[in-house]
């Protein structure tokens, strides 16, 4: 086993009086694909999101336990949640290029951050549609709007745009769901290639997909986590029996 | 249910499914589209009207010379004044003038005008620096007004641009839900402001008010209007701003935020250029709104017509001169022409910045989030 990257204690979510999270613990180790598998509104996403507390941002929202990253408690008061989400990167379910070049998309991240020399933001942009294997396809429109690429290639454009700010965990939110299945593998095999670097935390609706793409799988159901553990294992002997249910297809 | 889908008897036959006049529905619909081409039919009778009556100022000199309505140069207020004292009714008559003996009287003068040439509003004479309709040698020189209404533009943009765009962007990107809930229609419910009431204000406190700042001669003058009438766009602008950066996708913003930009840099970098077609809408519709604008121009500018640099002098706008003069104006004379030319102008530059900004931005738009171009 590796070194665990996030630890989440106790972990609780409220929406206004409604509990979305009841007491999720959950060790997920370092450079490895953690997947996050339920039916609709068992609250993985929402987990997902508290990863880098995007959640914040969502009104009446309270939230109890505790999230260690690197053992630094990420919902402490002295935390910069800005900082904190160069950190920990996030791809959504949709797509969503800014309406810029792709160039500028990429390079997004890296501009803010305060670098602006022309010749390491082309480096940067370059090295990091490299590594979510887009470069030979845009290497030529780098000043085209991104809004022109294909579902697919957008995706992995955002996916550089996060690399771009040299994260350390990539969570994603069913990053394929929209997708064609030829753009769907592409997605998988760039996740297998960039395990090697990067934490990475997926949430997907697609069972075959965790089973082909993670070490580790997590079952959600209703808020609460049911069962952890490795994919082998929870694909083939799981412990629970509401697990074997929802995988073998006979509910959710 | 009386629906007959649910009736047991229901089936499909060739009578069931035969087609129905439905009566109700057929005059619904047909008062609902009378009503609508009514309105138009309605905007464009008057537009034609308008334009109709400052037709004759470019056929003048085709005409007759001799115009009894002349006469009326007696109503002046600026210029040389040769009032015929003798004439007894004139300076009572603000309507038609056919009284015959008057014609008779006052044909010498008027001759005495027409030999001057400058009654005939010509294309020179309306691009002349001076307006003096009511004096005896009139003046229909549009330029004046025209720099007017631009001065007094520029001046109520450059307050009420930034100020109601910031206040958009700080309602849609920073402000905490439930003060968003007070601001924006506390801003909108502004846009329903009596502009005579906003004039009042310009005309008794900010005049005085900017006077004791600035220290300049004349109370009202193109400054206070301008700030007057930014008083009067701000509320456009920021409502129109305020929904389009509120219409820029939630995942933009996540987007930028999941990459680790604070909120200011995500709204400035991210929220408003992805805006920006809307606001230049904005901003379009708050020129159209100042660019009309009568009641604060009439009393908070000063209406003199001049020509200057100085946002503290006086101007005349184009709305407030039909404002101001089409009352005392004598029906069918050249001056009552140009008023109506004022106003076909006024139209037409409206309308051309209403359209701008609806297809130009709608285009542009669909553009920015569909693809193709940057």
């Amino acid at each position: 086993m590796k070194e665990i990257k996030i630890k989440t204690r106790d972990l609780s979510l409220f929406y206004g009086p409604k509990m979305a999270l009841n007491s999720i613990s959950l060790d997920i180790p370092e450079k490895e694909v953690t997947a996050f598998i339920g039916p609709s509104g068992c609250g993985k996403s929402t987990f997902l999101r508290t990863l880098n507390r995007m959640n914040d941002l969502i009104p009446n929202v309270r939230i109890t336990g505790e999230v260690l990253i690197d053992s630094l408690n990420i919902y402490d008061r002295q935390i910069d949640v800005v900082n904190l989400r160069k950190k920990v990167g996030m791809v959504f379910q949709k797509s969503n290029p800014f309406a810029k070049s792709i160039f500028e998309n990429v390079a997004y991240g890296p501009r803010i951050n305060g670098i602006n020399h022309k010749a390491k933001l082309e480096e940067i942009v370059e090295t990091s549609l490299k590594k979510a294997f887009i470069w030979e396809e845009v290497k030529d429109r780098l000043h085209d709007s991104a809004m022109g690429l294909s579902g697919g290639q957008q995706q992995r454009m955002c996916i550089a745009r996060t690399l771009a700010v040299e994260p350390e965990v990539i969570l994603m939110d069913e990053p394929a769901s929209a997708l064609d299945p030829i753009s769907t593998a592409k997605i998988e095999e760039l996740i297998f290639e960039l395990k090697k670097n990067y934490t990475i935390v997926i949430v997907t609706h697609n069972m075959q997909q965790a089973a082909r793409v993670s070490d580790l799988t997590a079952f959600f159901y209703l808020g609460e986590l049911i069962e952890f553990g490795k994919t082998k294992k929870i694909f083939t002997t799981p412990d629970k029996k509401h697990t074997e249910e929802y995988i073998t297809g006979r509910f959710g | 249910m009386e629906n007959p889908i649910n009736k047991k008897e229901f089936v499909f036959t060739r009578e069931s499914l035969k087609k129905k006049f439905r009566w109700s529905e057929f005059l619904s619909e047909k008062i609902i589209t009378g009503v609508a081409f009514l309105s138009i039919t309605i905007i464009v009778l008057i537009f034609f009207f308008v334009f109709k009556e400052s037709i004759p100022i470019f056929y003048a000199k085709k005409k007759e010379p001799v115009k009894v309505e002349t006469i009326q140069k007696q109503e002046q207020y600026g210029g040389e004044s040769e009032q015929s004292q003798t004439n007894s009714s004139g300076q009572e008559q603000y309507g038609v003038t056919t009284n015959d003996t008057m014609m008779i009287e006052n044909q010498a003068r008027v001759e005495d005008t027409i030999v001057h040439g400058s009654d005939q509003a010509t294309f020179k004479s309306l691009t002349g620096k001076q307006w003096l309709p009511v004096s005896d040698n009139p003046r229909y020189g549009l330029i004046p007004l025209f720099v007017g209404t631009l001065k007094i533009t520029l001046i109520a943009m450059l307050f009420a641009a930034p100020i109601a765009i910031l206040a958009a962007l700080f309602s849609a990107a920073f402000a905490p839900y439930w003060m968003r809930e007070i601001i924006k229609p506390a801003i909108e419910l502004l846009a329903g402001f009596p502009s005579v009431v906003i004039g009042f204000f310009a005309l008794m406190v900010m005049a005085s008010f900017f006077q004791n700042i600035f220290g300049y001669d004349g109370r009202l003058n193109a400054f206070v209007g301008g700030v007057a009438m930014a008083l009067a766009a701000i509320p456009i602008i920021f409502t129109i701003t305020e929904d389009a950066l509120t219409a820029v996708p939630r995942t933009y913003t996540e987007a930028s935020l999941a990459l680790g930009a604070t909120r200011w840099q995500t709204a400035l970098f991210v929220t408003l250029p992805a805006a920006t077609p809307g606001i230049f809408a904005a901003v379009l519709l708050g020129i159209g709104r100042v660019f009309g604008e009568t009641m604060i121009a009439l009393m908070a500018t000063g209406n003199a017509a001049m020509i200057s640099a100085n946002p503290f002098e006086s101007v005349r706008t184009l709305a407030a001169t039909i404002g101001a003069e089409m009352a005392e104006v004598v029906f069918g004379d050249t001056h009552y022409n140009v008023l109506f030319l004022i106003g076909s102008l006024l139209f037409v530059f409206n309308f051309s910045l209403n359209a701008l900004a609806e297809f130009y931005v709608k285009g542009k738009l669909v553009k920015r989030f569909q693809g193709k171009q940057s």
